[in-house]
C-alpha cells in the first residue's frame, strides 16, 4: 500500500508528510516530525498524554489518524511558548510547582488552554472534569487545579 | 492551605533552603523539549520488540525462530538461548542483594513462562511493523501448566508448583519439599503472650490487599548502541542508570566501564523502573545486529509484564489496657512475591508497628511465588499494606476503649529513644509532632453530614542513604555545573542545586544541575527509598564543602596568608577586612593552581525516618456503594523541606495514589490467568475530577544526621491513606472493610448484607 | 489498510457495500482505532464519512433536530436550543470519554459500536429518538433502539450507514434524564445506565414515559414495565419505586470486570429512579 502524502498545517507552520493508512497522528508527530513533545501514555484514549488541538478542537493524537488532518489546523505543546516568551498556563505551572516528572505535562497544557480559551473564569470542579482525560501519577492534581486557575485569574487580568 | 510549622527549628537560618524557586529543568517540560525515554531518535536504528507469553503457566518445549528470521528486515531474533544461564546466589549490586539466576529468566523465560506476559523471544527489525509481523512468525510450543495468583492458594500443599528447587528459608529443619514459599522472617520484642494476658481489650482482624500497579504514566523504553567492540551505549528511563549498568553486564557478561548508560528523563516510577526488563534484551539485540535499537513498551505490556506490588493476606492482633496503653501487638503477613522470590514482606513486616513505642511485638512474614510479574519496588515498599492493617485495628481499637483514636495513637507514639522491633533505638522522629497537628488541625473538627465520615491513620517509612557520588565543577565566570547521579523524577535537581547554593552562599540560579551519566561519576545508587534531597544532598554538601576549601586556599594564596586563617562566609572568603567572592576567586582559578572542582564520594548513612498522619473525609452513597473523598489532610515530618512545594507534592501525589489503591486499582484476572484490565480504562488510577485538593502541613523534626536536618518524604505518604479512608468509610457505614478495594459493587454488598442481618 | 474518504452519502455506502465486513466506518474513531491497535481488527478499508456533508452539524425545522451521525459530541453539547430541549440526551453523549474524546466522538459511533454500555442510547432511546439509515436500496428511518442487537452486532445491512438522528420536538410539560454508575467520576465505561422521559398533563399526571437501561443486558433495553409504572401516576414515591422494581427485573446483565450482576440489578432501579426524579422536576420546570 503506497503512503499518503498530506498537507497540513502544525503549530501555524505548512507541513508536508508520508504516512501509512495506520499510523496515527500521533506517530506521525512523534516518528515522522520529531515532534516529541506529545506523549504516549496508552495508544487508546485513557491517559490524555498525547492532547493537541485539531481545528480548534482538543483531542488525543493516539485517536486521529495521520492520514485525517490533510488540510487541517494541529497545534501541539511545541506551539505554546511565542518566541521566547512562556504563555500564562507554562509560566504558573512552573511557578506552582504543578509537575513534578513532567511526562503528562504537555497533554495537561494543550488541554488546559482549549479550556481556558473557551471558559476564561472555570470554576474548580470545571477544571476537574475538564482535566479528567489527562491521567497525572505524581502530584495528586491539587497543584495542576491551582496553577490553571491562577492562569486563568492573571489571563482574565491581562 | 498548605504550611509549614517549625518544630524544634534547627539553630541554623537558611537562606535558600525552605524557599520555593523555580525549577531548572521546568522549562525544558512545560515546552515539550525534555528527552524521556521514548523521545531519542537515532539514524539507522532498528525497533525491538518482544514476544510474550499468553500463559500464566507453562513449560516451554520449544522456540521456532526461522520463519522470524527470514522475514526481510529482521535484522535480530533473540530468546533464552542468547542469554548465558546464572547460577542462584544472592549477590550484592550497590546496597541490594540481588540474584542473577532469577533475573535473566526473568527478562527473557528460560525453561518456563511464568506468568502472562512474561517475555519469550524478541526481535529487531526495520520498522515496528516488520517487527510486529517477524513475532507473529515465532512458533513457541507450550505445554499449559496450572496456575496460582492467590498467596493463600500458593501456600496450600497441593498448590501448583512454580519452582521445583524451592526450598522456604528461615524455617528449621530445612522443609523436605519444595513449596511456593521462598522465606519466613520474623520480628520480635517481649513476650507477646504475657502482654496480650495483661490487656483488657483485643482486637484480631484478618485483611486482603489485592495487587496494584505503580501506574507511572511513561511506558519503560530504552535504545541501546553496541559496537563491534564491545563499547556500548544506553539510554533509558529508569531510576538508576548505575543498578541498570551493573545488572545489564552481568546479565550479557559485559564489563562495567563498556557499558554507558544514561538515564533519560523519567516519567515516572514510583519504585516500579529499578529492574531491568526491556536494557539487556536491545543491548543482545543490538550486539547481534550490529544497529542501535529502540525498544518501547505499549501500556498492555506495561501492566501485563512489570511491576506491581504484592496482593496479601495480613492477620493482625492488638490488645490493649482500659486507659488506652497497648500492651501487645502480634502480626501475620503473606505477600505475593510474583513469579520470583523478593515481596516486599520484610520492610511491611518491620513497617507493621514502628509507628508505636511498644514492649511486646511478633511480626511473621512469608514470601511467596505466584503466576504474576515479579513484583517491583512500590513507593514504601510493603508498608502500606501492613499499615493498612494495622492502623484499621487501632482504629477498632480506640473505638471499643472509646478513645479518641488520635489520643491512642499519642498515647502509644513511638518517640525517641523507642526500640523498635526490627531493632533500632530511633532518634528523633516525628509520630508525635504529626499527631498533634492532626488534633490541632481544623479538619479534625469539622462538622460531618449523613452518610459522610472520617478516618485517621498514620504512616511510617524508613528512608534509606546508601553510596552517592556528586561533583561541583566551578566555571570561570562562577556559575557551578552541578553533576549528580540520581535520575530526577519529582524535582530533585532544584533541591540539590538549592543545597549547592545554600552552602556556597551564592543565588540559586547560579547552579545548573545535571544528571550525569555513568561515566561522569563513580556508583550512585538509584533514586529509591527516599534518598535523594537526602543523600545525594549531602553528597552535594560535601562536595560544596570541598571546593569552599579550595577557595579558601585560593584566597590565601591571593593574600598571602595562612589558608586557616581564611574563612568561608555568604559567598566570600575573608580574613580581616579582605574579601574575595566566590565568582572573582574563580576567575583567576586558572593563575592559583588550576580549576576548582569539588567531588564527593560517600555512602550516607542516618537517613531517618518520616512519619505521617492523614485524614480524610468521604461520603458513602448507600444505594450505590459509591465512595467520594470529601477533604483530605496529609501531615508528615520532612526532617527540613528544601523545596516546600516539592515536598507537598510527594505527600499530595502519594495521598492521592493511596485513594486509588483504596478504591478502585487491583488485577483482574480471567480463570486462565489472564490479566483482563492491562489498560488505564478499566485499571482506575484517580482522575482529576475524583479528588478534592489535598491539604498539606508540614512539620520539621530535623533529622540529626543530615547536615541541613533533611529526612526523605517520596514514599510516607501512601502509608496511611487506605487505612484512613477503611477508617472513615468505617465511621460512615459502621462497618469495617477488611478488603481492597473499597470498590461500588463491594462496599454495597457489604451494606446491603449489614441491613439484611440487622432485620 | 485503505483509507478512504468519500465526499457523499451515495459514495460511502457504495464502498460499504463493496467492501462488506471488510469496511469499516471511521467516524470519530475513539473505538476503531483503539480496536485497530489492539490487533481485534483488520479492515480491508476505512471509510471515514467526515467529509460527507449529510452527516456533519445540527439542523432544527419543524419535525425538532436533526443531528448528523459524524458530527463531534463536543460540537453537539454546545447547541444551547438542543441541550434545552434534550438534556437528558446531550448530557448522555457528554458523558462519553474525556474532554479529547468529546472532541472526535461522535453518536453515529457510540451507536454502531453496539456496546451495551454506550451512554448515549438509553438517553436516545428514551427520548424516541429515530435513525436515519441509507443503505443501497435508499433511506430509512427506525428508532434507535432497533439498531444494535448484539454486543457489536448492528441491525445495519451491508452498505448501509446511519446518516443521522432525529429528535422530535419535546411535549409541554415533558423532561428526560440520564444517569450512569461508574467507579470513577469520569473515564469509565458505565457499569449501569439509565436514560427516562416523561411527560405529564396539566393536572402533573404523567401520560408519557419511556425507560431505557444500559449495560445490563447484551443490548440496551427499552423497559415497557417500567415506564408502565409512571404512566397515570403524579411520579410519586411509589411510582418510582415501582419503577425501580420493574427496571431491575428487566436486567439480564453478567458478571464482567465492571461490575456483577447483583450489583447491575440493584443499580439499575437506583438510577432510573433517580433519573425519574429529575426529569420529572426538568417537565414541571417547563
Amino acid at each position: 500500500m503506497p503512503k499518503h502524502h498530506v498537507t497540513t498545517t502544525i503549530n501555524s507552520d505548512p507541513v508536508e508528510f508520508l504516512c501509512s493508512s495506520e499510523q496515527t497522528l500521533l506517530d506521525v508527530l512523534r516518528d515522522v516530525l520529531g515532534l516529541t513533545g506529545s506523549k504516549e501514555g496508552c495508544a487508546s484514549g485513557d491517559c490524555g498524554a498525547c492532547s493537541v488541538m485539531l481545528d480548534g478542537r482538543l483531542v488525543c493524537a493516539c485517536l486521529v489518524l495521520g492520514v485525517e488532518v490533510e488540510g487541517r489546523k494541529v497545534e501541539t505543546i511545541e506551539g505554546m511558548a511565542q518566541g521566547d516568551r512562556l504563555h500564562p498556563l507554562q509560566q504558573k505551572f512552573l511557578e506552582h510547582a504543578a509537575l513534578q516528572c513532567g511526562v503528562c505535562t504537555p497533554g495537561f497544557l494543550v488541554a488546559a488552554k482549549a479550556l481556558l480559551e473557551r471558559k476564561p473564569d472555570p470554576t474548580e470542579t470545571e477544571v476537574r472534569y475538564w482535566l479528567a482525560g489527562n491521567l497525572c501519577r505524581c502530584t495528586g492534581y491539587d497543584k495542576i487545579v491551582r496553577a490553571v486557575l491562577d492562569a486563568a485569574s492573571e489571563m482574565r487580568r491581562n | 492551605m498548605n504550611d509549614v510549622t517549625m518544630k524544634g527549628l534547627s539553630e541554623r537560618l537558611f537562606k535558600v533552603v525552605g524557599t520555593r524557586p523555580l525549577r531548572p529543568d521546568g522549562v525544558d517540560k512545560v515546552t515539550g523539549r525534555a528527552k524521556f525515554g521514548a523521545d531519542i531518535h537515532v539514524p539507522n536504528m532498528l525497533i525491538g520488540k518482544v514476544l510474550r507469553s499468553p500463559h500464566a503457566h507453562a513449560r516451554i518445549k520449544s522456540i521456532d525462530t526461522s520463519k522470524a528470521r527470514a522475514l526481510p528486515g529482521v535484522k535480530a531474533v533473540i530468546t533464552s538461548a542468547d542469554l548465558a544461564d546464572l547460577p542462584s546466589e544472592f549477590i550484592p549490586a550497590g546496597e541490594m542483594m540481588v540474584n542473577y539466576r532469577d533475573m535473566t529468566r526473568n527478562v527473557m523465560a528460560r525453561e518456563k513462562a511464568l506468568y502472562e506476559g512474561h517475555a519469550v523471544a524478541a526481535v529487531a527489525a526495520v520498522s515496528e511493523a516488520v517487527a510486529a509481523e517477524a513475532l507473529k512468525l515465532i512458533a513457541v510450543e507450550y505445554e499449559v501448566l496450572p496456575h496460582v495468583l492467590d498467596v493463600a492458594q500458593a501456600m496450600e500443599p497441593g498448590a501448583p508448583l512454580l519452582h521445583d528447587n524451592m526450598y522456604t528459608i528461615g524455617v528449621e529443619p530445612k522443609p523436605a519439599k519444595p513449596s511456593n514459599v521462598a522465606k519466613r522472617v520474623e520480628f520480635a520484642l517481649g513476650d507477646v503472650a504475657a502482654g496480650f494476658a495483661k490487656a483488657d481489650v483485643v482486637v484480631e482482624r484478618e485483611f486482603t490487599t489485592k495487587p496494584v500497579h505503580q501506574g507511572y504514566i511513561e511506558p519503560h523504553a530504552c535504545l541501546a548502541s553496541v559496537s563491534e567492540d564491545g563499547q556500548a551505549e544506553l539510554w533509558c528511563t529508569t531510576q538508576g542508570h548505575f543498578i541498570v549498568r551493573s545488572f545489564c553486564a552481568k546479565l550479557l557478561g559485559m564489563e562495567l566501564a563498556k557499558l554507558r548508560v544514561t538515564a533519560s528523563e523519567i516519567g515516572g516510577g514510583f519504585g516500579g523502573k529499578t529492574v531491568v526488563y526491556l536494557e539487556p534484551l536491545a543491548l543482545l539485540l543490538s550486539r547481534k545486529s550490529g544497529h542501535p535499537v529502540k525498544m518501547v513498551m505499549s501500556r498492555t505490556e506495561v501492566f501485563r509484564a512489570t511491576g506491581p506490588t504484592s496482593g496479601a493476606r495480613v492477620w493482625v492482633k492488638i490488645g490493649a489496657t482500659r486507659d488506652g496503653r497497648i500492651t501487645a501487638a502480634e502480626a501475620l503477613l503473606k505477600y505475593e512475591a510474583g513469579a520470583f522470590q523478593g515481596s516486599p514482606v520484610q520492610p511491611g513486616c518491620m513497617c507493621a508497628f514502628a509507628p508505636y513505642d511498644l514492649d511486646n511485638v511478633k511480626v511473621v512474614g512469608f514470601d511467596v511465588v505466584v503466576n504474576r510479574p515479579k513484583v517491583a519496588a512500590y513507593r514504601a515498599p510493603g508498608g502500606p499494606i501492613a499499615e493498612f492493617a494495622v492502623e484499621q485495628v487501632i482504629d477498632e481499637l480506640a473505638k471499643r476503649l472509646h478513645l479518641d483514636p488520635v489520643e491512642l495513637r499519642l498515647k502509644n507514639a513511638a518517640k525517641e529513644g523507642t526500640k523498635a522491633a526490627y531493632g533500632p533505638k530511633f532518634g528523633p522522629i516525628g509520630m508525635v509532632q504529626t499527631l498533634e497537628a492532626a488534633r490541632a488541625h481544623p479538619h479534625y473538627r469539622a462538622p460531618l453530614k449523613a452518610n459522610q465520615g472520617r478516618g485517621v491513620a498514620s504512616g511510617f517509612w524508613f528512608n534509606i542513604g546508601g553510596e552517592t557520588c556528586a561533583a561541583l565543577n566551578l566555571g570561570e565566570d562562577g556559575t557551578v555545573t552541578l553533576v549528580a547521579g540520581t535520575p530526577d523524577i519529582g524535582g530533585s535537581r532544584a533541591s540539590l542545586a538549592m543545597m549547592a547554593a545554600e552552602e556556597l552562599g551564592i543565588a540559586v540560579d547560579k547552579v545548573r544541575p545535571i544528571i550525569g551519566d555513568t561515566s561522569a561519576l563513580g556508583y550512585n545508587f538509584l533514586t529509591g527509598g527516599s534518598r535523594v534531597t537526602f543523600s545525594s544532598g549531602m553528597a552535594v554538601i560535601e562536595a560544596a564543602r570541598d571546593v569552599i576549601r579550595q577557595l579558601c586556599e585560593r584566597a590565601a594564596k591571593i593574600w598571602e596568608v595562612a589558608p586557616d586563617e581564611v574563612i568561608w562566609e555568604d559567598g566570600h572568603a575573608r580574613s580581616g577586612k579582605l574579601a574575595l567572592s566566590l565568582a572573582e576567586i574563580a576567575e583567576t582559578a586558572g593563575k592559583t593552581g588550576g580549576p576548582i572542582v569539588g567531588n564527593a564520594a560517600i555512602n550516607a548513612q542516618g537517613a531517618g525516618p518520616s512519619l505521617a498522619t492523614h485524614i480524610v473525609d468521604v461520603e458513602v452513597d448507600p444505594e450505590t456503594g459509591k465512595v467520594t473523598i470529601l477533604r483530605y489532610t496529609a501531615i508528615q515530618d520532612a526532617g527540613k523541606a528544601v523545596h516546600p512545594s516539592y515536598v507537598e507534592g510527594q505527600m499530595q501525589g502519594g495521598a492521592v495514589q493511596g485513594i486509588g489503591w483504596a478504591l478502585n486499582e487491583e488485577y483482574i484476572y480471567d480463570k486462565d490467568g489472564r490479566l483482563e484490565n492491562p489498560g488505564f480504562l478499566d485499571y482506575r488510577i484517580p482522575v482529576c475530577s475524583d479528588v478534592p485538593m489535598i491539604d498539606t502541613v508540614i512539620v520539621e523534626v530535623p533529622n540529626p544526621r543530615h547536615p541541613y536536618g533533611v529526612r526523605g518524604v517520596g514514599e510516607t505518604p501512601i502509608v496511611p491513606p487506605m487505612a484512613a479512608i477503611a477508617n472513615a468509610v468505617e465511621n460512615a457505614t459502621g462497618i469495617r472493610f477488611t478488603a481492597l478495594p473499597m470498590s461500588p459493587p463491594r462496599v454495597l454488598e457489604a451494606i446491603d448484607a449489614a441491613r439484611a442481618s440487622k432485620i | 489498510m485503505e483509507y478512504r474518504s468519500p465526499g457523499s452519502v451515495r459514495e460511502a455506502v457504495d464502498l460499504l457495500a463493496a467492501h462488506g465486513g471488510g469496511a469499516h466506518v471511521l467516524a470519530g474513531g475513539t473505538d476503531l482505532l483503539v480496536k485497530l491497535r489492539g490487533g481485534y481488527v483488520a479492515p480491508e478499508v476505512v471509510v471515514d464519512v467526515k467529509a460527507i456533508p449529510q452527516l456533519r452539524g445540527i439542523g432544527e425545522d419543524a419535525r425538532g433536530f436533526r443531528i448528523g451521525a459524524a458530527t463531534s459530541c463536543a460540537e453537539i453539547g454546545e447547541h444551547a436550543a438542543l441541550a434545552a430541549a434534550w438534556p437528558g440526551v446531550v448530557e448522555a453523549l457528554q458523558l462519553i470519554g474525556s474532554t479529547q474524546i468529546q472532541g472526535r466522538a461522535t453518536l453515529g459511533g457510540n451507536l454502531c459500536n453496539a456496546s451495551p454500555a454506550a451512554d448515549s442510547v438509553p438517553a436516545m432511546i428514551a427520548a424516541g429518538v429515530v435513525c436515519e439509515v441509507a443503505g443501497p436500496a435508499g433511506q430509512r428511518e427506525v428508532p434507535v433502539e432497533t439498531i444494535v442487537i448484539g454486543p457489536g452486532r448492528t441491525a445495519l445491512a451491508r452498505g448501509e450507514l446511519v446518516v443521522a438522528f432525529r429528535l422530535p420536538k419535546p411535549q409541554d410539560r415533558s423532561g428526560d434524564a440520564y444517569l450512569r454508575l461508574i467507579p470513577r467520576t469520569e473515564m469509565d465505561i458505565a457499569v449501569v445506565g439509565a436514560g427516562v422521559a416523561l411527560a405529564l398533563d396539566e393536572q402533573g399526571v404523567c401520560t408519557h414515559a419511556r425507560v431505557a437501561l444500559g449495560a445490563v443486558a447484551p443490548t440496551p433495553l427499552l423497559v415497557a414495565n417500567a415506564a408502565a409504572a409512571l404512566i397515570g401516576t403524579r411520579v410519586d414515591d411509589v411510582a418510582l419505586a415501582a419503577l425501580a422494581a420493574a427496571a431491575s427485573a428487566a436486567c439480564k446483565p453478567i458478571d464482567d470486570k465492571r461490575g456483577t450482576v447483583a450489583y447491575r440489578i440493584k443499580v439499575a432501579g437506583v438510577l432510573a429512579r433517580r433519573a425519574a426524579h429529575i426529569a420529572l422536576e426538568r417537565a414541571q420546570a417547563r
